[in-house]
């Protein structure tokens, strides 16, 4: 079982992560994976969060207790979160947003200036896809494919396309930085 | 009973990524509901956005009402009209339902009602969740009288409890109520909805003999009634006043006597027919939980630990929890040692339990006033606790 929690501020398609790989995995990838939501006073520009409780069996309790990835998009919700993070879990960060504390533990960081790539590809509302496609290449749990298929009815059709190659600049970037800690690694 | 495939065009055939809430309008409309009345209200207002979005595609009706009561008025027109009909509401509006719930009752009216609960009383906790309508549902409106409700566990079951729902009520002309909380309403999970021709439907009754004999409130056989559609050419008339056969009013304790028992009488006699109950190691068990809806999720966490802590233990999940399964609890207290009901409120279907279990087995509670679900391990000290 895997638990994982998406935050940052109202806005940034944070929830929609969560649906975009809950689907994804469920429809596509023959897991089981139930989403759920901060559903609460909540207003735009505040922090909020899906989450994500990932299986090979049906999901029992349907919140996230002990999670092992936490994506960040905003420098409130990795503060509010980070504290919850299992001590070997993975950090996933928009760099340009979030700011670390000095790492504890042995929790994993991968960061992308996800904000920017997505401004380059000319809408920054697409730093969501460009945030999945890294959180895809980095943390494998679920298969890019699946994501891919998972996008139809969850994006606007007619941003179907942007949203795929916001989603394919974050998981090269991802794959990318994946060789260089394997080279170092080696070395 | 006759028994009628679903219409395809209300289908949506396939698996999908849903919450609770949609998979309800989803149910409702697989289910041949085609027409809604309601006020939208957190946490259920996706459903009813579900049904404004899906309904000019199936060829249906979606009304936002001006109020819960007006909505319920709506139905009882709609479905004497001939329409399979729904609406879906959380606390507060269920309240403003009541009456006309009761209205329902007396004119044997077929309906479905949702209540996505959330934290209560009154406003409460419009965002999170809550099991605190559960005995609302069953007593809410005044006088004797019985309803039909379920409860389901996840939005899979959101939607086949729906098209459940539909059946039972069409089935015993009673309103039929399913009782999703704000977790499962707004949880996402795979939804998988079979074709349409795999989909069983009951059709309601129609009466078919010559239009001067009708009679709206003549038990047939089976208890029930058999119904027309206004406008018809039909003559009947129908009220919330104690009724004869006819459906006019008799205000006398005998008339009572015969109006009340049948609509008492209609539920409890067909109880087994009715009642659906999961159950797992009863037969081995000490202490046996019991528990409902997203509860029963939460629930097995526990089990497992009390499992592996040696604890011969045994669940009970209730799908219907009105009418309650009495049968079933009666006969387990005789057996075992104690029996615990986690549920989120301060005490509603534990007390249905202790009813039942005569005082031959304990009854331990482990209450949750909302907001949230339980910590399964509050569950699992009170499994510890009972099992020494």
């Amino acid at each position: 079982m895997t638990e994982i929690r998406f935050s940052g501020f109202g806005g940034q398609g944070i929830i929609r992560c969560g649906l975009i790989t809950g689907k994804a995995l469920s429809l596509f990838d023959n897991k089981y994976a139930t989403m759920t939501q901060s559903f609460g006073p909540e207003a735009r520009g505040s922090a909020c969060s899906s989450q994500l409780v990932v299986s090979e069996d049906r999901v029992l309790y349907p919140y996230i207790t002990d999670p092992e990835i936490l994506v960040s998009m905003s420098q409130e919700a990795y503060e509010k979160y980070e504290q919850e993070l299992r001590d070997d879990g993975i950090l996933i960060i928009d760099r340009d947003l979030v700011k670390l504390k000095p790492p504890g533990g042995k929790i994993k960081t991968y960061s992308i200036p996800s904000t920017r790539f997505a401004e380059e590809l000319g809408n920054r509302i697409t730093a969501n896809l460009v945030m999945l496609g890294f959180f895809t290449a980095v943390t494998q749990i679920v298969s890019s494919e699946a994501m891919k298929k998972a996008l139809p009815g969850l994006v606007p059709g007619r941003f179907l396309d942007l949203n795929i190659k916001a989603f394919d600049k974050g998981y090269k970037y991802g794959k990318k930085i994946l060789n260089e800690e394997k080279k170092n690694s080696k070395k | 009973m006759k028994k009628v495939k679903a219409d395809p065009k209300g289908v949506l055939t396939g698996a999908h990524y849903f919450d609770g809430d949609y998979a309800l309008a989803e149910g409702a409309l697989a289910a041949g509901c085609r027409f809604f009345a309601g006020y939208p209200i957190t946490p259920s207002t996706e459903t009813a956005e579900r049904f404004s979005e899906r309904i000019p595609y199936v060829g249906g009706v979606f009304i936002q009402m001006e109020d819960e009561l007006g909505s319920i008025a709506a139905l009882i027109g709609a479905s004497w009209g001939g329409k399979k009909v729904m609406t879906v509401t959380s606390g507060p509006g269920f309240s403003l339902m009541m009456e006309n719930i009761g209205l329902a009752c007396m004119m044997e009216t077929p309906l479905v009602i949702a209540n996505v609960q959330r934290g209560g009383p009154s406003t409460g906790l419009p965002t999170l969740t809550g099991q605190q309508d559960m005995m609302q549902v069953k007593w809410g409106s005044h006088g004797d009288y019985e309803i039909i409700a379920l409860s389901p566990d996840s939005p899979q079951e959101c939607f086949d409890l729906t098209i459940e729902a539909f059946n039972l009520s069409e089935i015993y002309r009673v309103p039929a109520f399913v009782m999703t909380d704000e977790c499962v309403g707004h949880m996402h999970e795979k939804v998988v909805i079979p074709p349409a021709e795999e989909i069983e439907l009951v059709e309601r009754k129609w009466y078919k003999g010559p239009k001067d004999k009708y009679l709206p409130y003549k038990p047939d056989n089976d208890m029930i009634p058999f119904m027309v559609k206004a406008g018809d050419g039909y003559r009947f008339h129908t009220t919330g006043l104690t009724h004869d056969e006819r459906g006019y009013p008799v205000i006398n304790a005998e008339c009572q006597d015969v109006c009340v028992r049948h609509l008492v009488d209609k539920i409890k006699m067909n109880a087994d027919k009715i009642i659906r109950i999961e159950e797992n190691q009863t037969d081995t068990a000490e202490i046996v939980v019991i528990s409902y809806g997203i509860t029963s999720r939460v629930t097995t966490r526990a089990v497992h630990k009390a499992k592996k802590a040696g604890i011969k233990i045994g669940t009970i999940r209730l799908i219907t929890i009105w009418p309650f399964p009495e049968k079933r609890i009666k006969e387990l207290a005789k057996t075992i040692k104690a029996f615990i009901v986690p549920e989120i409120n301060y005490g509603q279907v534990v007390l249905e339990v202790e009813r039942c279990a005569k005082g031959q087995a304990p009854v331990i509670h482990v209450p949750h006033c909302g907001g949230w679900v339980h910590d399964p391990v509050d569950i699992f000290n009170a499994i510890k606790e009972a099992s020494k």
